[in-house]
């Protein structure tokens, strides 16, 4: 049998294939399409965060609510509040952001998707990865990923409200209630995978029960697990799902208030 | 209804080899397994494959076929074109001893390294008393066949050799989570999971759930899940001061 010694480390007795892998298959083209998914989401975001047209009554557009500044106009502003004042002149979304923001960069579907497409760590199974090093997330800055369970708390606070906005989206502009346009369907979907996407998450399975050894002792949170567990199963699909579902609401109450699409149908 | 296959197969010892040709017969219903043994009965009297059970249940016969870690026999001939030329090399994780065989002893390392399983001292064999449900989540990784090609696809060693004294691999990091969900396990196996098996080397890319024959959800039931509980010890300040206050252990 083959002996591991200093001449001859075990790197060396490995099959030595020159080749990057041996794969046939088009093993490239899911890190190609979820690279184009999600540097698209960016693009998005940034032109969205800048728009001033995010609000149209009784639609505010999801990457600019809760709106927490003067600059909001009345009816925008969450519960009338606006805890940020006139010396606040830059664009309200922009208050908010890293709260969706770090939960979905820390998310440990979209950790996978953006360390396999823009990391290349490794672009896809059985495929050699182009650095030199790897210390994986045992360092910083990556150890830093382990706050997600934060972010997921913050991520629960922003999923009521964006539900919260999506309810009053069933009034119409002038504020009574009872109307449903396109609109309200697209913000009542949108909460829905949201809401299917924040709660699927892994530090939510973790907190309902993953973290306990005794199940039957804990009924209740068992059945809170087992419900989060089939959410989580597809967190992967209700990540996608809910990040263009919130792009499609954004987009179209900004459509709304640019005067693209217009009442009673909006 | 038979055809020839055309393969490549790595030949050669200790890391030295190269990939040689042959036409092969193939005949309905086979895998890539039976073709490799008509290979050795025909042509190559020499070469090397270990195989046991041809049913899947062995994990003997890990190999990489068109590149992809599989199990030989469990690989049919007919999920490949007829024209399509089919490479067979060893797992590339590990030491080759000979063509196809690789010497796998890094897992049976690394095996050895986790404490075995603790129960109370005062509780004897035969008096466990557990509930189904408290040992469905343990269940899902007695599955594994040891096949070993979890460990060999993960590129934390796959394309970083030097990690492999402080990486433990999906397999073992599994069994530390099995143990450690495990309602008459006490060992608290955290802290080590972190520190000395390396399981922040992780980032969760999912190559092992990916490979697993036995399609055990590795990554989101056994390796996130003790990021979870790591992060319970090391890194979430408000758990830390609630176990303080508590006092509770063992829930
Ligand atoms: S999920 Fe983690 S353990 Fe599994 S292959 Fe990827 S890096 Fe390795
Ligand atoms: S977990 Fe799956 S891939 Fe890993 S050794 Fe066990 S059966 Fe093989
Ligand atoms: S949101 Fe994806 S794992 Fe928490
Ligand atoms: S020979 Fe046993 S798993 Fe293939």
């Amino acid at each position: 049998m083959t002996q591991t010694t200093a001449e001859s480390p075990t790197s060396k007795q490995r099959a030595q294939l020159k080749v990057r892998t041996l794969r046939t298959d088009r093993w490239w083209l899911v890190p190609a399409l979820t690279f184009a998914g999600l540097m698209s989401f960016l693009i998005y975001g940034v032109w969205a965060i800048f728009d001033k047209s995010y609000f149209a009554e009784p639609y505010i557009a999801p990457f600019s609510s809760p709106c927490l500044a003067t600059s909001c106009p009345e009816g925008a502003r969450f519960l009338g509040l606006a805890p940020f004042g006139d010396w606040y002149g830059l664009p309200p979304g922009l208050l908010i952001l890293g709260l969706p923001g770090g939960f979905r960069l820390t998310c440990y579907y979209y950790r996978k998707s953006y360390y396999r497409s823009f990391w290349l760590s490794p672009p896809a199974c059985a495929v050699s990865e182009p650095h030199k090093k790897y210390s994986g997330e045992t360092r910083l800055p990556l150890i830093i990923q382990n706050v997600h369970r934060y972010f997921f708390y913050l991520a629960v606070v922003i999923g009521a409200i964006l539900a919260y906005d999506a309810v009053l989206a069933f009034r119409d502009e002038h504020g009574n209630w009872g109307h449903v346009g396109l609109g309200t369907i697209i913000l009542v979907a949108n909460a829905v995978l949201i809401a299917c996407y924040t709660l699927g998450c892994h530090s939510c399975r973790h907190i309902t029960a993953g973290r306990l050894n005794h199940f039957s002792r804990h009924p209740i949170r068992y059945k809170a697990w087992t419900f989060v567990s089939k959410l989580n199963a597809r967190h992967q699909q209700f990540a996608w799902a809910s990040m263009y579902s919130v792009m499609i609401a954004d987009l179209y109450v900004r459509l709304v208030a640019k005067g693209v699409i217009n009442f009673p149908f909006a | 209804m038979g055809y020839k296959a055309k393969f490549r197969v790595w030949r050669g010892e200790g890391g030295e080899g190269q990939l040689e040709d042959f036409t092969v017969e193939v005949n309905e219903g086979e895998v890539v397994l039976d073709v490799i043994h008509r290979l050795q009965a025909t042509q190559v009297p020499d070469l090397a494959v270990r195989w046991n059970c041809k049913a899947g249940k062995c994990g003997s016969c890990s190999m990489e076929i068109n590149g992809r870690p599989r199990l030989g026999c469990m690989t049919r001939m007919s999920t490949f074109e007829e024209t399509e030329t089919i490479t067979v090399t060893p797992m590339r994780t590990f030491p080759v001893i000979k063509d196809l065989v690789c010497d796998v002893s890094f897992n049976y390392q690394k095996a050895r390294e986790i404490p075995s399983f603790t129960p109370p001292k005062d509780v004897k064999p035969g008096e466990y008393r557990m509930q189904q449900i408290d040992v469905e989540r343990s269940q899902e990784f007695r599955k594994c066949i040891e096949c070993f090609m979890c460990n060999n696809v993960c590129h934390v060693i796959r394309d970083h050799d030097e990690n492999k004294p402080a990486f433990a691999g999906p397999r073992f990091l599994m069994r530390i989570a099995e143990l450690d969900m495990h309602p008459y396990d006490e060992l608290d196996r955290k802290e080590s999971a972190q520190e000395e098996h390396g399981l922040g080397y992780c980032n969760i890319t999912k190559c092992c759930t990916e490979v697993c024959p036995e399609h055990i959800k590795i990554t989101d039931n056994a390796l996130i899940p003790m990021k979870e509980r790591v992060v319970d010890r090391k890194y979430d300040p408000l758990v830390w001061l609630g176990s303080k206050i508590f006092k509770r252990s063992g829930v």
